[in-house]
């Protein structure tokens, strides 16, 4: 095998888990915070790959552009469950809130096959086919953006936990749950407005996603394992912690691809996933408090 | 293993032997109050004289609905009683059909000395995924994603195994249905519903006796409180290994069950996810911890399915998806409402309340 | 026991849209007596949610556009029952025992290979003929089963074909690739094709040799290093067995990885669905699907594509369509000439089946003692500007082949 098929197989694979880190990020600042398994994450994201296509195919609108509005809308749906359904299920055992949410997943797939029908649905722009040559180096054009946004998005977040008082009220709640209650935070209110945000992350993953696969209503489970699967390697609520899971994650089944069969590469993956709970717990760059 | 049954060696007289019956079951059914007796007793005889009441078609149902209490009371084990939430619980199912099975096919061993073969793998199994959790204190949310993670390992590693060939499926050669062979585990449905039936009350009855024994009030001491329960002096390492391996053997039986009823193993079905999660909807739904609530669950959530179809089917409603999107509804709302499930709350209302667990 | 239907082409064009017509209330199933006998009622059972939702719903549409043709056939009416498999096996067991209990005399289904054997046991059991219209698995009529029949090709015999086919088109354009490198999804009838492929593929003295094989998970996301690695083993050609969504990923990496084989010859679903066609354009011409298909010669043909467009204006006519619509043709058939819906007697009357009136390709709908319709034959079949043409076999060709494969890059 020529080596500019590990070049072009390993930066793929870097853009793939950029893309995957994207979508993570979303579920480790709920999961980080609000602690709320969230079994729905992957359909979460369907229903902004449907949004997607319904105003691509509607109003012919470039997904792109549809980045922050999608978000803004899945932000609304995530701050509504939390409030409304989610809430009285913070302090409940872990299978009641897995059932919850299973039930969610349940009616969202359905609901979406009923909408949209089975078929497969998917959104072609002008620059869907382009990539970029540089020498022997093919570079995917899509993943290219979807990477750049996975960075953008995560700079955001980080600069949002980390110098707004609203983001530090929030990763109060995440660390200390009582403590925030006697200071008088409003508990109820900021992981309402946790879950939005990551819904809001996950809603800016599924339009870039769009680009990328085709949306079917059975795409959700197997996005919910795999951001499960990243968020816990790299480390729950570190947002480079989501990336690099991604990116590690990413790059291992592409090689792994490469190297042997592919069809046995999400092994590996679940293999490094072993490792780091048996290792490192926390995750990569989760913190020691967990 | 701290798992022994009250059994002693016995004398070999009938009457001694009766005796000691009467007097295990007393210590394991004695304190039950007598209305809980006498429901438990009546619906065993419905579901003993059932066949003959019901067509073949509820028949089925019926079948579906006790394989799901069978394998919802063995994940209860380990979720209900020791605390351990596990999301893979395919993986278990999944050995114990496909060993069974490729017993069969291979060398045409009957699937009940198959099962002697399954239950060391199983077992073996849950001690590999037990070890590594409760060893490296993987606990919650990631012991469940490591669950997912070995029985996901699992699946693929089937799809790749050319022995039972791979993803193509594994087929067992179907017998003709013009008598039942239960040695084999060949025969029409009313013999697999005996066969589930017996299964499922026998461990009902066991998961009674680990309860009322020295190792279930371990299991609970964990459950509520695991540095108290070591304060206590409780080795909880031994006693969480114990209930994995239980309830992953149990488990191991329900595939095996699986295999010979319905004759074809793919990899992608029998160790999907999906499995996993229809088995522990039950229990959830029904009542975690205790020890009808896996029954109940099963009952409500099949009879559930199967309702919404026929009243989806009379009011002429053919929508693929909808039947679904009900029983989500239904789902969720059983959650809000009830948060400790269905039997607690049924038992409250009819006064046959098992004790706190 | 021969025999053959004529009608005029108009009585049958103009019957067919009035069964199309008919369908404003579908799932209601509508029991009037034809032919002085009450209509046979016929449970069908697809997977129209879960997983394979796509394809149950699309086999759904055979079912849909039959009445109209069958009455047009001069066959008595089917009430047909219809029940969704929610791609789980527990299901398609419960499903068909709940339709033999509401009186079904006769099942059909049921596309996916674990769901049909599940449905098999049951109609074996209960003594009810079960017409698959799709399932490649080749052990479901293996089993000695005295009421379950096939009209469709198990693995082996798509393979055989298509290689047959592959000859033919080869010797037809006087060409042929040197190498390929062959990718295939590892799922149950990606598994037991690979399988069959080396075992049937020295039969034939093919003119190319596998450098290369990839399978792939029939979960991948991303095809990309798959397609990466494909591209890296330098074959004339790309041999494949995949389903429809992997299909269109592996054409997306072609044209960004810029790499046009000479051919795409495909063993399997995907590249000639009507979704790849729409969803990927100009890109979608040229791939070859090596398919049981429909013969576009037969008469037939023409009437059931006619009803389907009226139907589902922009829906083409292919695979799932047309074994599902013979099932009920085998159904209807062994109905008339039983004259009783006893279910022995119809199980009789369908393993005397002679039906050469069809639409498959093929000599025409016969069973074998297995129950196993071992004449059916694949087609090849081309993309060409969203439409499907058929190159071989000689008697359903109405084109001629398009080689090598337009560059990718060529098609802004």
């Amino acid at each position: 095998m020529p080596i500019d098929v590990y070049l072009n197989v390993t930066v793929a694979g870097i853009l793939t888990g950029l893309v995957y880190g994207l979508m993570a990020l979303g579920l480790s600042v709920i999961f980080g915070v609000v602690r709320v398994v969230n079994f729905a994450h992957g359909e979460m994201m369907s229903i902004a790959m449907y949004l997607t296509v319904l105003l691509f195919s509607s109003l012919n609108l470039d997904p792109l552009v549809m980045l922050v509005p999608i978000a803004a809308v899945l932000f609304v749906f995530g701050y509504a469950l939390q409030a409304g359904l989610i809430n009285p299920f913070i302090s409940r055992p872990e299978h009641s809130q897995f059932l919850l949410l299973v039930a969610l997943a349940l009616i969202i797939v359905n609901t979406l096959l009923i909408v949209f029908g089975p078929d497969a649905r998917t959104v072609q722009t002008a620059y869907t086919f382009d990539s970029f040559q540089v020498g022997a180096l093919i570079v995917d054009a899509t993943k290219l953006y979807a990477g750049a946004a996975a960075i953008v998005v995560a700079a955001l977040l980080f600069a949002f936990f980390r110098f707004a008082p609203l983001g530090k009220a929030i990763r109060a709640c995440a660390d200390n749950y009582t403590g925030a209650l006697v200071v008088g935070l409003d508990v109820k209110r900021l992981y309402a407005l946790t879950f939005g945000i990551g819904a809001a992350c996950v809603g800016a993953a599924g339009v870039m996603m769009t680009l990328i696969v085709d949306v079917t209503p059975i795409i959700g489970p197997t996005y919910t394992l795999l951001a499960f699967v990243i968020v816990i390697t790299g480390g729950l609520g570190s947002m480079a912690g989501a990336l690099l899971g991604g990116l590690l994650i990413g790059v291992t089944e592409a090689l792994a691809g490469l190297l042997f069969t592919p069809s046995a590469k999400s092994m590996f993956a679940f293999a490094i996933l072993v490792l780091v709970l048996l290792f490192r717990p926390q995750g990569i760059l989760g913190r020691r408090s967990i | 293993m701290a798992a022994k049954t009250p059994i002693e060696t016995p004398t070999k007289t009938p009457a001694h032997l009766a005796d000691r019956f009467a007097r295990l079951a007393a210590s394991v059914f004695g304190d039950v109050a007598p209305r809980a007796m006498i429901l438990l007793g009546t619906l065993l005889a419905l579901l003993l004289v059932a066949p003959w009441l019901i067509n073949d078609y509820l028949l089925t149902v019926l079948i579906v609905v006790l394989y799901f209490a069978f394998t919802g009371q063995a994940w209860n084990i380990m979720m209900g009683f020791a605390g351990q939430l596990s999301l893979g619980h395919a993986i278990y199912a999944g050995l114990g059909g496909y060993i069974a099975a490729v017993l069969f096919a291979r060398f045409g061993i009957a699937p009940w000395l198959g099962f002697l073969a399954v239950i060391p793998v199983a077992a073996a199994c849950g001690a590999t995924i037990g070890f590594l959790a409760f060893r490296f204190r993987v606990a919650g949310v990631y012991f469940a994603i490591l669950t997912i993670a070995f029985a996901e390992f699992a699946r693929i590693g089937f799809d790749h195994l050319d022995y039972v060939n791979a993803s193509a499926g594994l087929f067992l050669p179907v017998a003709q249905y013009a008598h039942n062979d239960l040695w084999h585990l060949r025969g029409n449905p009313t013999m697999f519903y005996y066969v589930i039936l017996a299964a499922a009350a026998l461990v009902f009855v066991l998961c009674r006796a680990l309860l009322k024994s020295r190792v279930g009030y371990c299991w609970l001491a964990i459950r509520e409180d695991e540095q108290a329960a070591r304060a206590v002096g409780i080795d909880s390492f031994r006693y969480k290994m114990a209930a994995v391996m239980i309830s992953a053997v149990i488990t191991s039986f329900a595939g095996v069950f699986y295999a010979f009823f319905y004759n074809n193993l793919f990899p992608e079905q029998v160790f999907n996810i999906s499995r996993s999660i229809e088995m522990i909807l039950g229990p959830i739904i029904g009542g975690i911890g205790t020890l009808f609530g896996p029954i109940l669950g099963a009952f409500v959530l099949t009879g559930l399915a199967e309702a919404l179809n026929t009243t989806l089917v009379a009011l002429g409603f053919d929508l693929p998806g909808a039947k679904q999107v009900f029983y989500g509804v239904c789902l969720l709302l059983v959650v809000v409402a009830l948060p400790d499930g269905v039997w607690p709350w049924l038992a409250r209302l009819i006064g046959v309340e098992e004790a706190r667990r | 026991m021969p025999r053959r239907i004529h009608l005029s082409r108009r009585h049958l064009l103009a019957s067919a849209v009035a069964g199309a017509t008919s369908l404003a209330a579908p799932g209601v199933a509508r029991a009037q007596s034809a032919g002085g006998h009450p209509a046979l009622k016929v449970g069908v059972l697809l997977p129209r949610s879960g997983f394979e939702a796509s394809i149950g719903q699309d086999c759904q549409r055979g079912v849909d556009i039959a009445p109209g043709i069958l009455k047009s056939l001069n066959l008595p009416e089917l009430a047909v029952m219809n029940a969704d498999t929610e791609s789980n096996v527990d299901v398609a067991r419960e499903r068909a025992e709940k339709l033999i209990n509401d009186g079904a005399q006769l099942l059909i289904g049921a596309f996916d290979s674990g769901q049909t054997t599940a449905i098999a046991q049951v109609a074996e059991q209960k003594g009810i003929p079960l017409v698959i219209n799709i399932a490649a698995a080749p052990d479901i009529t293996e089993q000695g089963y005295k009421f379950v029949f096939r009209n469709f090709l198990t693995a082996q015999m798509i393979l055989s074909s298509a290689f047959e086919n592959q000859l033919e088109l080869f010797n037809l354009i006087g060409a042929s690739p040197k190498s390929v490198v062959y990718m295939h999804v590892n799922d149950t009838f990606g598994t037991a094709m690979s399988k069959g492929i080396n075992a049937v593929m020295p039969k034939f003295n093919m003119p190319y040799k596998i450098v290369d094989e990839i399978a792939y998970d029939p979960t991948a996301r991303d095809l990309s290093v798959e397609v990466a690695k494909a591209k890296g083993a330098n074959a004339d050609a790309l041999l494949v067995v995949s389903r429809l969504n992997d299909a269109m990923l592996i054409t997306r990496e072609l044209v960004k990885q810029r790499w046009t084989p000479q051919a795409i010859l495909s063993m399997g679903p995907g590249w000639y669905e009507d979704q790849y066609l729409k969803t990927l354009g100009k890109l979608s011409n040229g791939p070859i699907s090596l398919v049981p298909f429909q013969d576009p010669n037969k008469k037939l043909t023409k009437v059931l594509d006619a009803a389907l467009t009226k139907a589902y204006p922009g829906i083409n006519l292919s695979t799932n369509h047309v074994y599902t619509f013979e099932a009920l043709l085998v159904a209807a058939d062994a109905y008339k000439r039983a004259g009783s819906s006893d279910p022995k007697a119809l199980a009789d009357a369908i393993r005397t089946t002679n039906i050469t009136d069809n639409v498959s390709i093929g000599p025409g709908i016969q069973f074998n003692a297995k129950g196993q319709n071992d004449k059916l034959k694949c087609g090849t079949i081309q993309n060409r500007g969203g439409k499907l043409v058929v190159l071989t076999p000689k008697d359903a060709a109405n084109a001629k082949p398009e080689w090598p494969m337009a560059p990718y890059a060529n098609r802004a």
